[in-house]
Formats: C-alpha cells, structure tokens, sequence
C-alpha cells in the first residue's frame, strides 16, 4: 500500500500548486491531502484524482457531472493539452462522490465583490479561499464554474502526469527526461522508440510526482478551438446512459407519490384498491409519502395513484395571493443586504425626472426533461445508488443518514443527466429511492417520479417582487433605488444540506441587481428575505434570474423617461465602469444592426446582465403576425474572457437564452389549496420548435478572469423579449409570464 | 397471455397486462432503453417510435395496440453504424443534455421520409411537439436540412 502514500502527496501537489500564495487559513486545509478516491488496483497508477492510467489506456475521472453543457469534452481537453495524448484516446468517466474533488470556484463566488471590478489581488484571494470548498467537502456542478474550477487544476494534472511518465521512461532507458519527447500517448525516445504511457503507469506509480510550469497558449492545440462532443455519439443512438436507463440484473420499478401539500404530513392512506393491481410487489408507507414496487415503471405509477391518501396541509399560505402578499411584507422589515450603496439616494437631484416601477415574477419549475429517479441497492450493510446528480458528496451524506450507514457505506453512481438546471443538485430523488429500496434488501429497485410528481414537488425558483426608484437628468440615470423581495434558495439549502439554519448577507438573492457595470451615481440595491416554508431551490443562473429581469426593464423604463435610446442609454453608462461589458453590448448593436426604430409590426428589445462573471448582452426582435406575436430572432454577445470551447459556450448561451425565453412566455407555478396548480407540460410549456427564434451569438475574449458559461445567457432573455414587446405595442411588461399579457404565438 | 411485438426487425413474447403503453413494455420489459419518458401525456415527443414508419408517440400506445412493426431509436443507427440523420446532428453537434435528442431524431426521420426538402415551415409543422429544455432547436433546425441535403445526393 505504499502506492496509495505516494498518490496522496501527487494530491496535495495539484492542490498546493492551484493556490497562488494561499493564506494560512486556507493553506492548513490544503496541506492535508485528501484521499484519493480512485484506489487504483494493482498495475494502474492514479496520478492524480482526474486521471489514471493503466493497461486499457487514459482514464479522466471528471469530477462534474454532464448535463448537457459539455464539461466532459472540455475537461478532456484541459488534461490532453498538457499530458499530450488524443482526445479520442481518452475515455472519460464520472468521478466517484469524494472529498477531493472539491469545488474551489463555486465558494470564491460567494465573495462580497461585484465581481467585474475585482482586482488580481480579490480575485487571488477568491482562489485561495476556494479551499474553503475543499473543506466543506463541496462536489457541486452548478454556479457555472466547472470551467473556472478546472481550468488550472487539470492541466496541471495533465503536465504533472506527463513528466512522471518521462521520468519513468527515462529511469527505464538510461537517459537524461530532457532527451525525451511526448506525442499521443506515448513517450519518444531519442532513438525514436515509442514507450506508450500505459506501459510506464506501474514504474511512474513509485515515483515522486514532477511539477513543471504549464504550456504557453500559443502551444494550445485543443483549448480554444471547438472540439466534437464526446458524449454524442451516444446521444444521437439511444445508448447513452441517463439515471432512468440504469437496468441491474432482477431489478425492480417503483412509482412514488409524496405530500403534494409540500411539506405537510401524511395523516393516512387506504391502499386496499392498489394491492391488488397488476405487477403490483409491494407497498412502501415512507412516512410522508407513499410508494409502490411493481415489475414496471408504469404498472407501479398506476397503483401508487390508485392509493387513497389523506394528506395533511402545507405550512405556507394555501394561495399564490397569500403566498405574494407574504413576500411583498418582507418589504416592511429591514433589509437583508445592501450590497451596494454609491452617493445618497434618499434625494432626488435637483431638476431631475424620478420614475417608479414594481415588478413581480412568479414561482417556476425546472422541468428537467428527465423526471427525478434513482436506482437503489440496499444490501443492509451498504447502498449503491446510481443517478443523475450534481452533487454526489451530498447525495452520498443523505442517503448514509437514511440508511443508518456510514458515508464510506455508500457508494454513488452518477449517469448522465437529463437536464440539470440546479433541480438535480437537491438530494430528495436520492432519499426518497433509497427509502423505497431498503424494503427490498438485495434488489435493485428503480424509483421514478412521474411528471406530475415532478412537477408538483419541485424546490421552485422563488417568486419575487421588485419595488423600484430612479431619476433621470439630462438623458443619463442619476439614481437607482432598488429593493426585491423573495425567499432565500440559498438560506433553504443551506438548512436541507447541512440540518443548521443559514444566515447572513445573501448574496444570491440580490446577485444580478446589485452588481451591474452602470456608472450611476446615487445606486442603492437592497435585499430583502421573505419567511415563506414553499421549497425553493436554485434555478439556471439563481437570484440573476429574476434580478435580470428588474434591473433591465428598469433601465428601460429609465431610457425611455430619459428620452434617449435604450441601447445607447445602457453603453454611455458602462462604458466607463467596465470595457468588456459595454463591448458585449457594442457587439450586439452592431450584429443586429441597431439603429433604435423599428418597421411597423417589429419591435426590438435589448437587455444586459453580467452574472457568474460574464457580462451577456441580449437584442431580441418580436413580429407582429395578424395579431400573433412571435420570436423572430435573437443575437446574443458575451465575454468569458479565454473560451476553451467557442461553439460550446455557443450553444449554452442559445440554450441559456431559451430556457430564460420559456419562463419568460409561458413558466409559472401557482397555488391553490397548497398545491402547485400545474402537472405538466401542457399547464407549463415552453419554446418549441415554432416558437424559437434564429440566434445569431459572438464569443468575445477580452475579460481578464474567466468567467461561466452555463447559466449567464438566461438572465438578460427575459427583459429583453419584455422591452422588445414594449417597442412593438407600448404596452410595459411589468409581471411575468407575459402570455398573461401578450397574445404570443403558442 | 403473452403479446407479440416485432421490434428493430425481432420479434419478441411480451408477458404484460394489456393496457400497459407501449413506452413502458420498450424500456421496462425489452431493456430498449433509448426511448425516453418524459410526460406520459404525449406532449413533450421524447417517447417518439415508429410504428410501420409512422412517429407515434409510445407513452399513448397501448401494448394491445400496437398494430405494426415497431422501430426505435436503436434501429436507426447504432454508435458504429449511424444513420445519414445521426450523422448530421453528430456533424452539428445538436445535443446538450440529449435526453429528448432520441425523439427528436425518430421524429425527423418520418419527416424526411415523408418529404425529402423539407422547408423552415416544415420542420416547424412536424417538429413542434418535441421538447428541448436544453434549447438545441437551432442546431436541430440545421442538422434536418444538412441531413435532407446528404439524403438526396446519396
């Protein structure tokens, strides 16, 4: 076992090397590696926690979770590009839930900064305090930071486990490392011989990890340039994996029907009518639920329905209006935050016009198109559970604490994802199979939520009133006063993951209203936190979602009141207080060919939100059509800074506009006696084919630091497509979804 | 009493109640786990097979009624021998989470079938009751008309 001694020091190389001059709170938690979580067996040699090497080739055990944004394909490229091996030679694996695949980015987001004026000191310092993550045992696919997390990390995994593998091959042949070259896969010799890598894995495992400085990026071959999906294939053949394919020798399938009062209790339930029913096994009282174990998803979904359940009430106000009169009381109370408060808001400069506004946006689904499922294996001294996730450390902590195990009892499969969008973070779908499968000891049992279960017990985006204040002078914002009310997703989760209630600033609450590159000079952003019990979760760019939408049809309404054209209202703003941002939305002026009029029955908008550190400026064109309003185009310019993969960022920038484009149209969750009034997609659509509009988007690379791709195209859909529907009728989307306003194609 | 079903060209004994949909005896009782649930209410296309070389959405079919051949996403093309369609949206790179990318291509393969040129109004026509959360339908959009174009040179 001396071999697992030498990977834990590899471990603590990456980790140390990944801190610029660390700080000595942070450097304690580094200093102590943490376990290695391949164990690899004899003959393999883990170089590091992403990747082994062993007889069958490269292995990358990528530490995120796929859900359609890519990272496994850009991870590989991260490794390929300094360990020098094809990116076909590699095959990339999830990395099994462990301690140390920490999330370093996603907590340096939670610093007190705006972000875009965060110095290289700040910034340094956010990337030490990433330890934090370490410590916290975060595994987290979320916060659009899988780029940024990775981006040193694994490439210094690839040039450290290159230059080992030199110097095992140079031991072998008796020369100096400096005489020997690397290419796909392979060691070269002076002579020209080539030592594949795999053959040295064993030799390399008793060495001492060589740390060397990374390559130039004039020497990129793979970053920065569009590399094909490896998880394609599988995709377009029905052979890739997703949580609900998983398919064990004798297993079983379950349906699950919980509280759809969520949060109330279960008083009873009368299951004699389900006993009897076709493929019908078993049937599993869950306390607060009721499920049912069936040779058949469908057969199982059938009887579980036919159980009679007396369901207690929910502990929110039994109504949407109550539920919104709740949050807009938080108003009365003293706010949460006030991250930003420039000049002095409390007057209104002399001679200047002042506008008000209130905003409201409503509760909405993920509405992943895999519903929430996991496959459990209860053997009474350990579970197996394999789903999609996004956060297999924290899934691996509940499901031990359900089943009375110790975490190291627990081992997690993560598959494909079916979409992700934050729902696939929470750790219900994981307990709830877990509970279902410990009825049946030694039988894998497949628990799937319909989509009306999905739907209807989901942690929502919350709902959000926004209460807004502005001057305008000379054609330029002198003043903005903003304050929004929501619950808190972060404070919620914070309890659901750790048992302990959460506290303090929020910054996710106010995050995308506080922190935008407007050079205005009286700008106060409050937050303040509704104390409502519905679940709320985080949802495609978080507190940005609905903030986005405020701040920009604010800014709107203010270019308006000013007279001036919104774009150029915008740039004469930003382009002082940040050049990236205001590029974004030069960018877009110019794509679209801007010129601020519009033909009779066209309208356009524009929006800009900066959030995960990446400013996306959005113009979306409206058609009127014999009455029928459709989304004709959109053109969408960001700036992440380096853009590892050009058309991938692509793509999740149209895909992030047209999940903003879907809640924006048609996504609301409403109550009625408790419950979520809606249970599928009829009752909650979204763009389709028809109603998607051609898009048009251009990757700039000018930022400093790197910045996230997967959810910053969501924020600036929602108020440009409201400002565009400004343009072409007068009338101001001032509540969400604007199907209750617009007569839009559907 | 069993039920026979041809699937992907095989023929297959199928012991389920009769009622059972289609979708449910595909990937539950076959093991072909390459059409997905996703609604059960036919509204969102990610269960979409062919039935005799119609698009049917599996999750409304009941197993008594099944009145053709079924073919399923893993009879158009396997990893080593895609489909000219597969190929395309391999070409453009459509897939983001995938999990709707089976029906959508099931869905676009009848439609080439039945129209070899289709226009923008087409696909919109054919394509709209298959739903992306992830939002490709611009990349979806491109690889139907490359895959018609590949087609017809063919």
């Amino acid at each position: 076992m001396g071999k697992v001694g030498k990977i834990l020091r590899r471990t603590f190389l990456i980790g140390s090397a990944a801190i610029v001059g660390g700080v000595a709170f942070g450097a304690y938690y580094v200093t102590r590696p943490a376990a290695n979580p391949l164990k690899p067996g004899e003959g393999q040699a883990a170089l590091n926690p992403f990747v082994l090497i062993d007889q069958n080739g490269v292995t990358l055990f990528a530490p995120r979770a796929e859900m359609g944004q890519g990272v496994k394909t850009t991870w590989a490229a991260l490794i390929a590009e300094e360990l020098d091996v094809d990116l076909d030679q590699i095959t990339v694996l999830h990395g099994p839930a462990a301690a140390a695949y920490y999330n370093s980015a996603l907590v340096g987001e939670g610093l007190p900064n705006k972000g875009y004026d965060i110095s290289n000191f700040q910034h340094n310092l956010g990337e030490a305090l990433g330890v934090l993550g370490k410590t916290l045992s975060l595994q987290v696919t979320g916060g659009s930071t899988s780029m940024k997390d990775g981006f040193e990390r694994m490439r210094q995994a690839g040039a450290s486990a290159r230059e080992t593998l030199k110097r095992a091959a140079a031991d072998r042949l008796g020369v100096d490392p400096l005489e020997l070259q690397t290419a796909s896969g392979h060691v070269i010799a002076p002579n020209g011989d080539k030592i594949a890598y795999s053959e040295l894995a064993e030799d390399a495992a008793g060495l001492e990890p060589v740390e060397v400085p990374l390559r130039d990026p004039s020497e990129w071959r793979y970053l920065g340039r569009t590399q094909p999906r490896l998880d394609m294939v599988g995709k377009v053949t029905g052979t890739a994996e997703f949580g609900v394919d998983v398919r064990l020798p004798g297993m079983k399938f379950a349906a699950v029907r919980m509280n759809p009062k969520l949060g109330g209790a279960m008083n009873g339930f009368d299951d004699g009518a389900a006993q009897s029913m076709p493929g019908v096994e078993k049937i599993v009282d869950l306390g607060t639920g009721v499920a049912v174990i069936a040779n058949n998803t469908w057969l199982a979904n059938q009887a579980v329905e036919a159980i009679d359940v007396d369901w207690g009430d929910a502990p929110y106000p039994p109504e949407t209006d109550g539920i919104f009169a709740k949050i807009a009381e938080a108003f009365d109370d003293a706010p949460n935050s006030t991250m930003r408060d420039d000049g002095d808001v409390s007057v209104t400069p002399e001679g200047a016009t002042e506008i008000t506004a209130e905003y409201q946006v409503p509760y909405l689904a993920h509405a992943t198109m895999e519903p929430m499922n996991a496959t459990a294996l209860y053997t009474g001294n350990a579970v197996e559970l394999w789903c999609g996730n996004q956060a297999p450390t924290l899934i691996q902590f509940r499901v031990a604490n359900t089943a009375n195990l110790d975490t190291e009892a627990v081992q997690i499969h993560t598959t494909y994802l079916g979409g992700g969008f934050g729902r696939r973070g929470e750790l219900d779908f994981g307990e709830i199979a877990t509970k279902v499968a410990m009825t049946m000891p030694g039988t894998p049992v497949q628990t799937t939520w319909s989509r009306e279960e999905d739907m209807r017990h989901d942690y929502y985006r919350p709902g959000a009133i926004a209460r807004m204040r502005g001057a305008v002078h000379d054609g330029k914002a002198v003043l903005i006063d903003g304050k929004v009310a929501a619950q808190s997703p972060t404070q919620q989760a914070v309890e659901r993951y750790t048992g302990f209630p959460g506290g303090g600033p929020d910054k996710v609450l106010v995050e995308g209203f506080f922190n935008q590159p407007y050079a205005v000079p009286n700008y106060r952003m409050s937050g303040h936190i509704a104390d409502l019990a519905v679940p709320v979760g985080f949802w495609r760019s978080v507190g940005n979602s609905h903030n986005g939408f405020f701040h920009e049809t604010f800014m709107d309404e203010m270019a308006h009141a000013a007279g001036r054209d919104p774009l150029e209202f915008r740039l004469e703003l930003m382009k002082s207080e940040h050049a990236p941002s205001s590029g974004c939305l030069e960018a877009v002026k110019e794509m679209s060919g801007w010129t601020g009029q519009t033909p009779e029955g066209v309208g356009r908008g524009v929006a800009f939100t900066y959030s995960f550190g990446t400013p996306v400026a959005q113009v979306i064109e409206v058609v009127d059509e014999d009455g029928t309003i459709r989304i004709n185009k959109a053109w969408i310019a960001c700036d992440m800074g380096l853009a590892l993969d050009p058309d991938n960022v692509k793509a999740q920038m149209f895909g992030g506009m047209i999940y903003g484009l879907s809640a924006a149209c048609y996504g609301e969750i409403t109550f009625a006696d408790g419950e979520a009034e809606q249970f599928n997609f009829p009752d909650y659509d979204a763009i389709r084919m028809h109603t998607a509009p051609q898009v048009e988007v251009r990757v700039l690379e000018t930022n400093r630091h790197m910045g996230g791709a997967g959810e910053p195209g969501t924020p600036p859909s929602m108020p440009a497509l409201g400002n565009a529907l400004f343009d072409l009728t007068g009338e101001r989307a001032r509540s969400l979804p604007l199907i209750n306003q617009f007569n839009l194609l559907v | 009493m069993t039920t026979a079903l041809k699937i992907n060209g095989k023929q297959h004994q199928v012991d389920l109640p009769d009622d059972v949909p289609l979708l449910w005896v595909l990937r539950d009782e076959v093991g072909l786990t390459g059409t997905k649930f996703g609604c059960g209410v036919a509204a969102c296309g990610a269960c979409t097979v062919h039935i005799d070389g119609e698009a049917v959405r599996s999750c409304q079919v009941a197993l008594s009624d099944v009145w053709g051949d079924v073919t399923t996403i893993e009879g158009i093309g396997a990893p080593d021998t895609l489909a000219a369609i597969q190929q395309a949206w391999v070409d453009h790179q459509v897939a983001q989470c995938g999990y709707c990318q089976s029906g959508q291509i099931m869905q676009a393969t009848a439609l080439l079938a039945e129209n070899p040129a289709p226009t923008d109004a087409d696909i919109d026509e054919a394509m709209q009751g298959n739903l992306c959360r992830c939002g490709t339908y611009p990349r979806i959009r491109a690889a139907i008309h490359d895959a018609a174009s590949k087609l017809k040179e063919a």
